[in-house]
């Protein structure tokens, strides 16, 4: 162990946070304002439209992330047409290619995981929002989605984590986020055990970052004043799919 | 494709096996930090805590990247020459550390739900400790922790991609030589996406059948 090597990358590392948070938040947002359509598509359209969204979850979700990155990224270009459009000028660069890639991805997780909540919202509920003459979108937006959006909220908390942890893909299309850095550090200092423990350290006060405030925003939003319930709340990543969490005992 | 097919054939076999590999070690690890976490004091609780919460904060392909040239560091300066560590055992070394943080937790769950008046039945009953796990809890818990484990082996085969970042001759690295001799990188792509689908969806439709043959008991 070298100390003063892990001290000058505890000075450069942190310029790749910017990427890496940039890139996060971004494709978060994007992923996000995308998935909600397709959440409702998929929990209450109609079956060949629902089929439509659920195929294309299910293929994101069934291939890894570095795959569709390559594919954006080096496949698209084999395509005249492609390169002869406007496009083209977005998709040679590596920050839009990754910044799309993990966009798609973000909106296929989300998409499920909000679809799961739209589903658990209770009959009762939207058929008191009928009774009381709200029409389909008012329910939709003042009704349906703010429970949803509750409901889902612990799973989302798992996306936010992934997506942090899956931006540093980026760096294998040559982009200099966290991870990026310090594989370029390593490559000149021959030094991988300090710089590589540096940024996972960066890494992981950023994910810890992101636990604490959806725990903060689920405690915002939760409905019941169960305090006990609430000092459970601990300094923990979640665990990665929606699908698993521990079951209630 | 040229004469990559059979390329893919082998990869596809490496893929398969390092994922199996990583799955199992993975899985034994994760049981024994699970167990260890339910029964044991305070300290080496924490210890465990500290690992998954670790191991679950950092991302996979940091943690290959470390074993992977950390590994080679260190086996040179013991062997006092160059010494490259194999990508395959990186590989290896490296998921199962990732698939053991995230089975830790998911076991420890299913521990915590199984109800404790089982463990007293069994005692009264004069089981002695091993026979109440491997009798008793066992069972239950692993039904239990069913759905959840079958994720992250969906998760697994997705994260054997990256190993093709160190050096592996897996699918994704056959598809970007290919990509880049026959400059296809389009159709290379897509074969390597189709096959990591194809994967996953048979580990999806094994972990339903698994589940509808055992499902969680008294509910």
């Amino acid at each position: 162990m070298n100390l003063g090597l892990m001290f000058d990358a505890m000075v450069v590392l942190p310029s790749g946070v910017g990427l890496t948070l940039t890139l996060t938040v971004l494709s978060l947002t994007a992923g996000f304002l995308l998935s909600v359509p397709l959440a409702f598509i998929r929990a209450f359209g109609r079956p060949g439209l629902s089929l439509a969204v659920l195929s294309y979850t299910y293929v994101i979700r069934g291939t890894p992330m570095l795959v569709q990155l390559f594919l954006l990224y080096y496949g698209l270009a084999q395509i005249e047409a492609v390169r002869a459009s406007i496009f083209w000028v977005i998709l040679r660069d590596p920050f839009w290619c990754a910044l799309l890639t993990f966009s798609l991805n973000s909106a296929a997780h989300t998409t499920e995981i909000l679809c799961r909540g739209l589903q658990s919202v209770p009959r009762g509920v939207t058929e008191a929002a009928t009774s009381l003459g709200l029409k389909r979108f008012q329910i939709a937006r003042l009704v349906t989605f703010p429970i949803a959006f509750r409901i889902s909220l612990p799973a989302y908390g798992n996306e936010v984590v992934g997506m942090i942890k899956g931006s540093s893909l980026a760096s294998t299309v040559t982009l200099l986020e966290i991870t990026g850095m310090a594989r370029q550090m390593v490559s000149t200092t021959f030094a991988p055990y300090e710089i590589f423990i540096v940024a996972g350290a960066i890494y992981l006060s950023l994910t810890s970052i992101a636990v604490k405030a959806i725990q903060l925003l689920e405690r915002r939003l939760s409905t019941d004043g169960n305090r006990v319930h609430r000092h459970k709340a601990r300094w923990r990543p979640p665990l990665p799919d929606p699908e698993i969490t521990t079951p209630p005992a | 494709m040229g004469g990559f097919t059979t390329q893919f054939v082998v990869a596809l076999t490496v893929t398969i096996s390092l994922a199996l590999v990583t799955g199992c070690l993975g899985t034994a690890f994760g049981l024994f930090l699970a167990i260890s976490k339910g029964t044991a004091q305070p300290r080496l609780n924490r210890v465990v805590t500290a690992y998954t919460t670790v191991v679950r904060g950092v991302p996979e392909l940091l943690i290959i990247l470390l074993i992977y040239f950390g590994g080679t560091t260190l086996a040179s300066k013991i062997a006092g020459r160059y010494v490259e560590v194999n990508a395959f055992t990186a590989g290896v070394v490296a998921l199962s550390v990732v698939f053991s943080g995230y089975a830790t937790e998911v076991f420890r769950g299913a521990i915590a739900a199984v109800p404790s008046g089982q463990t007293e039945a069994a005692k009264s009953l004069g089981l002695n400790a091993w026979q109440r796990w491997l009798f008793v809890i066992g069972p239950q818990m692993l039904r239990l922790a069913l759905p959840a484990y079958g994720n992250l082996w969906i998760s697994l085969f997705k994260d054997t991609a990256l190993v093709s970042i160190v050096g592996l001759t897996d699918i994704m690295r056959v598809a970007y030589v290919g990509a880049g001799s026959l400059r296809a990188p389009l159709t290379f792509y897509l074969a390597a996406s189709a096959l990591y689908l194809s994967l996953t969806t048979v580990t999806l439709l094994s972990i339903r059948l698994a589940e509808r043959r055992y499902p969680a008991l008294g509910r």
